[in-house]
């Protein structure tokens, strides 16, 4: 099977339980989507993981480029005033 | 102990077993990573059916003997599984071929033991069917891939068609503890599958634009202990550990 080297790389997604988001889990090799989502099954979910699996041909994501990391996070590090710590809350609030 | 009853799930199990280690040999060995985990994967599915039959045979049979005995320590010709499951995976179309023949007669199969009158049974079954329907679809996928894919697969995948052909009629043989116990409500007529079986093997076969064997000459003995060359290799790996040291516990 020399072919499976030109099998696509496929990102995969798996909800663990009802009511949680889809995580990233990894990636696998695959012929189609279909094929994707069975090997995704019996790669990610074969112990008792997931409800539900997306799958993402890699190619179709589009990543940050660690270059740019300067000016794409960078700026936020001193914005602390962005996360609501500052707020006294009554004690009637719980689970914040 | 109830003989018929106890040859009966024999009969059942072992397909199951021999078809489990011939799985099994695929560990680390696959044609890819992604494949070996899903064969291994069904490989246990197969083998946690076939605790479960033992255990109620070893029930059964009511003496000292364990489910572990069933399995491991039982001599070749005393092995009741059909020859189809003891073939040897020559290359992934023959394991595809082989596990999608057994599959399609495997789902209906269970599909009737969920309504016998024995609740043991019928409740194995109605567990198995949700792994063996997608046993079916998986094996079913690989063979649309392989036989509508490039030449050489679609070669590969006829030639393994046409090997294994010859075993699937003995599928719907019926043996003397299978005649008592659809006699009693408890087993399939097996005989009643072969029509519907054949049918859903050819749709899938003409999907993956293959040709149906036209053979009419069929092997048989597996479900009387008359096996092919391959089965006491594999017995032969499969007990080892048991032979070789006698009631070893992991």
């Amino acid at each position: 099977m020399s072919d499976k080297k030109n099998w696509p790389l496929w990102e995969i997604f798996v909800r663990s339980k009802n009511g949680l988001e889809h995580r990233h889990f990894g990636s696998l090799h695959a012929a189609d989507a279909e094929m994707a989502l069975e090997n995704a099954r019996d790669v990610y979910t074969r112990r008792n993981e997931g409800v539900s699996i997306w799958v993402v041909e890699s190619k179709n994501i589009t990543a940050s480029n660690p270059e740019h990391n300067g000016e794409m996070f960078e700026p936020a590090q001193d914005k602390v005033y962005r996360h609501p710590t500052f707020y006294d809350l009554p004690d009637e609030v719980k689970h914040m | 102990m109830k003989q018929n009853l106890y040859n009966y799930i024999l009969g059942i199990a072992d397909n199951s077993l021999i078809l489990g280690q011939r799985l099994g040999e695929l560990t680390g060995h696959g044609p890819s990573l992604e494949t070996d985990i899903a064969c291994t994967n069904i490989s246990l599915d197969l083998f946690g059916q076939v605790r479960s039959y033992f255990q109620y045979a070893a029930k059964i049979a009511g003496d000292n003997r364990t489910e572990d005995d069933i399995a491991m320590l039982r001599k070749e010709r005393e092995y009741v599984n059909v020859l189809l499951v003891e073939q040897p995976n020559r290359d992934f179309a023959y394991t595809m071929a082989r596990q999608f023949l057994f599959d399609i007669y495997h789902l209906l199969f269970l599909q009737e033991l969920e309504k016998s009158k024995d609740l043991t049974l019928s409740a194995i079954a109605t567990k198995s069917i949700k792994e063996v329907s997608y046993h079916e679809r998986f094996s079913g996928d690989w063979i649309k891939r392989l036989g509508d894919g490039t030449e050489v697969s679609k070669a590969k995948m006829q030639d393994a068609i046409d090997g294994l052909w010859t075993y699937t009629d003995e599928l719907f043989h019926q043996t003397e503890a299978d005649k008592a116990m659809v006699a009693e409500g408890i087993g399939v007529d097996v005989t009643k599958l072969k029509e519907t079986y054949y049918k859903k093997v050819n749709e899938i076969l003409e999907e993956a634009t293959l040709e149906i064997p036209e053979s009419k000459w069929f092997q048989k003995g597996g479900k009387e202990g008359i096996h092919t060359e391959h089965l006491g290799y594999l017995l032969a790996e499969l007990q080892y550990m048991q032979r070789a040291y006698p009631n070893m516990e992991w």
